[in-house]
């Protein structure tokens, strides 16, 4: 009989092992195991499918599953992936290695690491960038915990209520369990409150600040002067945004941050459903050798040659074990390929463009939809970059735009409150489908104010 | 591979004027521009300028130099580098998927969350638990989340006092590490001579500060730990919980289920046990089990279903959750990966990937720990670990022999831990491995031990055959360059 094609082992091979094991059977290599702890009846599992029985159960699933013309965002957008990077991720080479433990046979994945990091660093603008963290939610957790290890002492990390709320629920659970007093900075108007900041930070106490850039609601917020404030109370400045926006906005440490983090998503990444997307954290110099995760370093083999190898070891897991910086691992590994190879087909040039095609995009949607009576943005004074807040005229209002939106085949962005909208514009959307978005929220908001329209032009 | 012309950084490729970018004409009348300058950054970040055929190049070059599983035999213990199937990385490549936000409604994502469900209930018939997320990211992020698990047990059942988490001394380097980050004081359980835990010791240490006992079965030298269901009665009495790193999962499908064995919070490592492939580091993913009674305390978002209106839902506000530890539902990508190899072998293969990875390891065991130093002699479960050669004589050291092994096309097994011994050298061969590929391995390990005793010195500046050698770490951590204008 043979055996699953996963499986090379045939009988006479199983026979001939065992004999060299000294077992007549392979259940005698579980003798040791005892009885009652065995399992007593097979799995309730299906049964072996078939590769086309596997791929038809996918075909099903993936038909239930619509694939919607996206206008949300909140991190993470559906962006252009150069099709160099699909074909060039596949290489099995770089896909089945594991963390390169062996510098002589890793040169692949140390030097693409290498590549991301210097990448990060120039995003940034910060010295040292690590191999990668989960998402940009946990790596704005692990900042959280690193300001509390550099501070010593304090415990407390102030963290802005204008963040993504998941984000802020993550910091919020790893606060709790690494007993970190984690206090919100309230919101005005759309932008972290600096008066209330530097009230909270008077107390002497707080270890870390994290801030974002752009805000959850889009918003480029000004943080001049913010850095002084924070490194007079001897506290660190974290800055959290998403890495596209890093090749135009003013960078973290042109801000005065310590740390940077935030997902790396928006370097063209699929959506996916949530993941697999990339954490970034990037550091000064000064807090490198507290920084989580691996680090890869330039140094040179025996015969000169120069080589990539991981580096800064001993903040790490396997050697600290529970003084280790962090408890990380396994990280998000290829993703820094993926971000490597985006950076690099994509440039400066290409990364400003990007930028500038969903700035432009987001403010021609942006007025359309102040346009329709009732509609309204948020907070219309503040600058924003490729996303805004918009509020109807009330969450019946916002529902009918919504789900009308959905029944055409839009997600038209991600709801926020009862009645607002927060809708982002990427260099994926054209205007016929903005304007397409437009006339459905007039028409929900305000029905039968289009449909004269419409017969007027017939 | 030319090293002159692809030998070079991707930074070193880069001509001004180069581009490699396709984007539409911008025709939009606002522009950055219009912001504040102060908003702006002042230069364009210092990013390559490169054209495709040379980006093509030079990635393509990079990759022959590295190594994985799809290269060759990867014995690389407490990792499980099995073979990755190719079918998997089909449908991890939907396009469908790939154009899914985590944000869009139940409604329209009904196939994705069947997806998610369906996989959290195979695990759960796997490991004999009740419930999983398949939120975490990793093995590590597993850890944590269960940790996280147990604590909110606690707190919900009072007991604010359990501060302590019990880790066996051979347990992963990440066991402590977690229970710090969760929050914990660590406190070592040591092992006897043949690398169990120590009972004695074990319970000399439990109090009722002690929230949970981490530990893998079997454990990081392959055994089974006989004991565990006495060890899960004590522990249990003293009103802990039992927690089961399933970094060694691989060789209980098909034998023993975690929640049989008296472990109340599991994790899973899907990129070991269920066949997705490393990447180099990641993604993976952890998925977090628990038995009945603590689906409650599991995180932020959950999948549950609605058999009467037969409809996915996500849910994000649980009470009683321990909070949220993702921005979604995890590296979904991976655990669709996760399903199509459980649906691809089915239940009857997936049951005999435990005995023949066993096989395995006691075959490759018992072809070389004759010239091979065996700490603990007998059966073994998906791996084991020599004390390094078995002739001390020649200075050769287990570093030597893992280089060397480097030249004839193997990657070398995990060196150096467990911390028992000096000279670990931990070998796991997995199922995916032909007898050929083994018996070609064994010969080559005979061989190295063979060169140790007749030509030491040249084992000592292995490997040979490799694209570099003789990487000096010590360097790279005195002066750290870390980045590309570090270099210059």
């Amino acid at each position: 009989m043979s055996r699953h094609r996963y499986l090379p082992h045939t009988d006479a091979d199983v026979a001939a092992m065992l004999e060299r094991c000294g077992a007549d059977t392979v259940d005698r290599l579980f003798e040791d195991i005892p009885e009652a702890l065995r399992m007593k009846k097979p799995y309730e599992l299906p049964g072996e499918l078939s590769e086309p029985e596997v791929r038809r159960f996918f075909r099903t699933l993936d038909m239930r599953d619509e694939v919607l013309t996206c206008f949300a965002g909140g991190g993470f957008y559906d962006r252009y992936a150069p099709s160099v990077i699909a074909s060039l991720m596949a290489r099995s080479e770089f896909l089945t290695a594991y963390t390169p433990y062996q510098p002589e046979i890793s040169q692949g994945t140390l030097q693409y690491i290498f590549e991301y990091q210097s990448m990060m660093c120039a995003l940034t603008g910060l010295d040292v960038s690590n191999a990668s963290l989960y998402d940009g939610a946990t790596a704005t957790a692990e900042a959280m915990m690193m300001c509390v290890a550099a501070a010593r002492k304090r415990n407390r990390v102030l963290i802005s209520a204008t963040i993504a709320p998941y984000v802020l629920d993550v910091a919020r659970t790893y606060a709790r369990y690494h007993k970190v007093q984690l206090d919100v900075i309230p919101e005005k108007d759309g932008v972290t409150d600096r008066a209330a900041m530097q009230q909270m930070l008077s107390a002497g106490d707080v270890a870390g600040v994290i801030l974002p850039s752009p805000n959850y609601w889009g918003i480029l917020e000004d943080l001049t002067g913010f850095a002084d404030d924070i490194h007079a109370a001897r506290a660190l400045m974290v800055i959290n945004g998403h890495a596209l926006a890093l090749g135009v906005v003013k960078s973290p440490a042109e801000w005065g941050a310590d740390i940077a983090v935030g997902d790396a998503q928006s370097l063209g990444m699929p959506l996916n459903f949530g993941g697999p997307y990339l954490g970034y954290m990037c550091v000064t110099k000064a807090l490198m050798r507290k920084m989580p995760g691996r680090i890869v370093g330039a140094t040179i083999d025996r015969k000169g040659q120069r080589v990539f190898v991981l580096t800064l070891q001993a903040r790490e897991q396997h050697i600290r074990r529970e003084k280790a910086t962090s408890n990380i691992c396994s990280n998000q590994g290829i993703m820094t390929l993926y971000a490597a190879m985006y950076c690099s087909v994509m440039g400066a040039e290409g990364i400003r463009r990007v930028n500038e095609l969903s700035y432009g995009g987001a403010h021609y949607l942006a007025r359309l939809l102040t346009e329709i009576p009732g509609v309204e943005l948020v907070y219309p004074d503040k600058p924003f970059l490729n996303e805004f807040l918009v509020k109807f005229p009330s969450p019946e209002a916002a529902d009918a735009a919504y789900y009308d939106a959905v029944d055409y085949g839009y997600l038209p962005g991600i709801r926020v409150g009862d009645d607002k909208l927060l809708i982002a514009v990427t260099e994926m959307r054209g205007t016929e489908e903005m304007d397409e978005l437009a006339q459905i929220f007039a028409e929900a908001v305000n029905p039968g104010s289009t449909k004269g329209k419409e017969d007027s032009n017939e | 591979m030319n090293k002159e012309l692809y030998g070079k950084l991707i930074f070193e490729c880069s001509v001004p004027g180069r581009r490699g970018f396709s984007l539409p004409v911008n025709t939009y009348a606002d522009k950055l521009a219009d912001l504040p300058a102060e908003l702006l950054r002042k230069d364009a970040p210092a990013l390559p300028e490169v054209d495709e055929p040379s980006l093509v190049r030079h990635y393509n070059n990079l990759s022959t130099n590295n190594f994985g599983v799809d290269t060759g035999f990867y014995p690389l213990g407490s990792c499980t580098m099995k073979y990755n199937p190719k079918l998997n990385e089909e449908i991890a490549a939907s396009p469908v998927v790939a154009g899914l936000h985590p944000a869009q409604p139940d409604d329209t994502v009904q196939g994705a969350l069947e997806a998610y469900f369906t996989l959290q209930s195979f695990l759960s018939e796997i490991g004999g638990m009740s419930e999983f997320t398949l939120n975490p990211y990793a093995g590590a992020h597993g850890e944590l989340t269960g940790l996280m698990v147990i604590h909110a047990y606690h707190d919900h059942n009072g007991s604010v006092e359990r501060d302590t988490v019990l880790v066996p001394d051979s347990a992963h380097g990440t066991n402590p590490a977690s229970a710090n980050v969760a929050g914990y004081k660590i406190v070592e359980v040591k092992s006897l001579e043949d690398g169990t835990v120590d009972v004695d010791d074990l319970r000399s240490k439990l109090n009722d500060h002690v929230a949970a006992m981490m530990m893998t079965n079997p454990n990081t030298l392959g055994i089974f730990e006989k004991r565990i269901p006495e060890i899960a009665k004590m522990v249990h009495e003293a009103g802990a919980l039992m927690y089961y790193d399933g970094a060694n999962l691989n060789p209980m499908l098909g034998i023993a289920r975690p929640g049989d064995m008296g472990f109340d919070v599991m994790h899973i490592n899907l990129h070991k046990t269920f066949s997705t492939p490393h990447g180099g580091g990641g993604p993976g993913a952890g998925p977090v089990g628990v038995r009945k009674g603590l689906e409650m305390f599991l995180p932020n978002p959950r999948v549950v279903y609605d058999a009467d209106d037969d409809f996915y839902s996500v849910v994000t506000d649980s009470p009683e959750a321990l909070g949220r530890i993702s921005s979604w539902l995890g590296n979904y990508t991976v655990e669709l990966r996760a399903l199509a190899y459980i649906l691809s072998l089915g239940a009857d293969n997936l049951a005999q990937v435990g005995p023949l990875a066993t096989l395995n390891a006691n075959y490759v065991k018992d072809s070389l720990k004759d010239v091979y130093k065996l700490p603990i002699d007998g059966r073994c479960k998906h791996e084991f670990v020599f004390d390094g050669l078995a002739d001390k004589s020649t200075a050769v050291t287990t570093l030597h022999v893992a280089k060397r092994l480097l030249d004839f096309g193997f990657h070398a097994p995990t060196i150096y831990f467990p911390l028992l011994f000096h000279e670990s050298l931990m070998i796991e061969p997995t199922e995916t491995e032909s007898r050929e590929t083994l018996d070609s391995f064994i010969a080559v390990m005979r061989r190295i031990a063979g060169e140790a005793a007749t030509d030491p010195e040249m084992l000592k500046t292995a490997p040979h055959n490799t694209p570099v050698s003789g990487c000096d770490d010590t360097e790279a951590a005195l002066h750290p360059r870390v980045k590309f204008s570090d270099l210059s």
